[in-house]
């Protein structure tokens, strides 16, 4: 267990409802949930979701802290918001699923090898590196996330998909080297790191 | 009509060799024949879309979006922030609907501006393309430039999640809205009826992360283009595009289905219409060609 996350068990103890009302993006929303499901059923990849919204919210309210938070059900989210704007109750419940990824993922106990975790992580590194996103770089280290010769597998089935985008002039190989940037590069960073280290003093982060 | 200026978001996939340069090249043309100026936001950044959530906190992703807007209000005063990116579009309209909402994330939103000397009011309208089409021309304005009518072409709106969701444009609903069909109609093509995934999800992002569920969504969303008789699919936004396009083979070896359906965007369809040739319409661009729209461009 993390420090950040033992922290937060012990300042909450058995309240996880209110351990998410104070520390998840949009939050404050879960206890206006009541239970009937449209969301659920209009989640695109809700079929595949261990838990989808409506049971999370309800797990939330009766403290299933650990089965919510190391749950891979919120990764799958498409951000369709399909949910978000059918919900009779308008809780942002797209903004939720994020916000508990989000937070299972600063206190270390998201689930390591749930593929969107990892391609989420990877987008963020890629885009705050230099300001924009690199899509060629994106794409190798998404094909390679789960070691070399995995990497190798997907990147021949996925040949014909960067050859046409080649050929159509979508992606150029000279992406590798340098590529598109913001010319600001670190006023960017000094900006992020500003919001980290503010937003750091309110929420703890696993490691830090 | 005189010219109509912008502060242009244009987004990392509009870039040069990037996954939707082909959008940018017809919303070029498009934009030459509306005489519509977009001013590009200096040095924008990345706005994160909907996939920075694992490393990035919520005041990071807001100060991204933040910083093109703060730049925004001090290089382009005055004028409406568009996008042409369906999330970069979004993201920033959730920024400032945020920081609005919260005084406390737009004291801290300014405070880490401040690191590079800015600061955000965020009062410039956010828009997607789309409005400003129909709200700022509308639909007769824009069928009077039409040089080629697109006779005889049958397209498939597919409007997807994000420029309908949360958001979407004004007036329009969200189970069943009607503006591609009509811009569609406008350029002299016939929108299908009926369109069973017009507003169905492509898996966004996970395209990439969950390749086999989302192409299980893609397929049905082609599938349905076909059951309605379409020749090709049209879509306001990049990822939708790229999704629905790219994945074919792959889908067609996986369900024995034999799909070639090209994929174009409403830029792509009005180029053409407006007299454009097929590469001032980005026709080059196609993956997964569009003959019909070509045969066109090039009388």
């Amino acid at each position: 267990m993390t420090d950040a996350n033992q922290q937060m068990v012990e300042q909450y103890r058995n309240n996880f409802l209110r351990e998410v009302e104070d520390n998840v993006e949009e939050g404050g929303w879960v206890k206006m949930c009541m239970q009937c499901g449209v969301c659920s059923g209009s989640c695109p990849l809700g079929p595949h979701w261990d838990h989808p919204p409506q049971e999370l919210f309800m797990m939330i309210r009766a403290g299933k802290r650990d089965e919510v938070l190391q749950s891979s059900s919120m990764w799958m989210c498409t951000s369709c918001y399909n949910c978000i704007v059918r919900c009779p109750r308008e809780l942002p419940i797209t903004h939720i699923m994020h916000g508990l990824a989000h937070y299972a993922k600063r206190l270390g106990i998201a689930p390591k090898n749930q593929p969107t975790h990892k391609f989420a992580q990877l987008f963020w590194n890629n885009l705050t590196k230099t300001g924009r996103v690199n899509e060629l770089k994106l794409g190798l280290a998404l094909y390679f996330m789960n070691g070399i010769s995995e990497g190798i597998k997907t990147s021949l089935k996925m040949k014909d998909v960067g050859l046409g985008m080649m050929m159509t002039k979508r992606l150029s190989p000279m992406e590798l080297i340098g590529g598109h940037k913001c010319k600001d590069t670190s006023g960017l960073q000094a900006i992020l790191k500003k919001a980290e280290e503010l937003e750091a003093a309110r929420i703890p982060v696993a490691g830090k | 009509m005189s010219k109509k200026s912008y502060s242009f978001y244009p987004g990392c996939s509009s870039q040069k060799a990037a996954s939707a340069s082909n959008y940018m090249v017809s919303v070029d043309s498009m934009c030459d024949t509306l005489d519509i100026e977009l001013n590009e936001i200096p040095d924008w950044n990345c706005c994160s879309a909907s996939i920075g959530y694992a490393g990035g906190g919520e005041l990071p992703r807001l100060a991204l979006s933040a910083r093109n807007m703060a730049i925004s209000e001090k290089e382009n005063p005055g004028q409406d922030i568009v996008a042409t990116c369906a999330a970069c579009w979004l993201a920033t309209k959730e920024t400032q609907e945020r920081l609005h909402d919260n005084d406390k994330l737009m004291a801290e939103t300014n405070e880490a501006l401040s690191a590079a000397g800015l600061k955000v009011e965020g009062s410039q309208k956010v828009r997607h393309m789309v409005e400003v089409l129909i709200e700022d021309f509308g639909y007769d304005e824009l069928g009077s430039h039409v040089k080629k009518p697109l006779d005889g072409i049958k397209i498939a709106g597919y409007v997807g999640c994000q420029t309908n969701r949360p958001f979407g444009i004004d007036g329009e609903s969200y189970e069943n809205p009607k503006y591609l069909d009509k811009l569609v109609e406008t350029m002299g093509a016939e929108p299908i009826e009926n369109y069973d995934k017009k507003v169905s999800c492509c898996g966004g992002a996970l395209a990439f992360s969950e390749p086999e569920k989302s192409q299980a969504l893609i397929k049905d969303i082609i599938e349905s283009a076909y059951d309605g008789g379409a020749d090709m699919i049209v879509t306001p936004c990049p990822v939708c595009q790229m999704n629905v396009e790219v994945y074919q083979n792959h889908i067609n070896q996986k369900y024995k289905t034999n799909f070639k359906m090209p994929v174009v965007y409403y830029s792509t369809l009005m180029s053409v219409a407006y007299g454009k040739s097929g590469k001032e319409a980005g026709l080059d661009g196609q993956w997964i060609k569009a003959k019909q729209l070509e045969e066109i461009a090039s009388k």
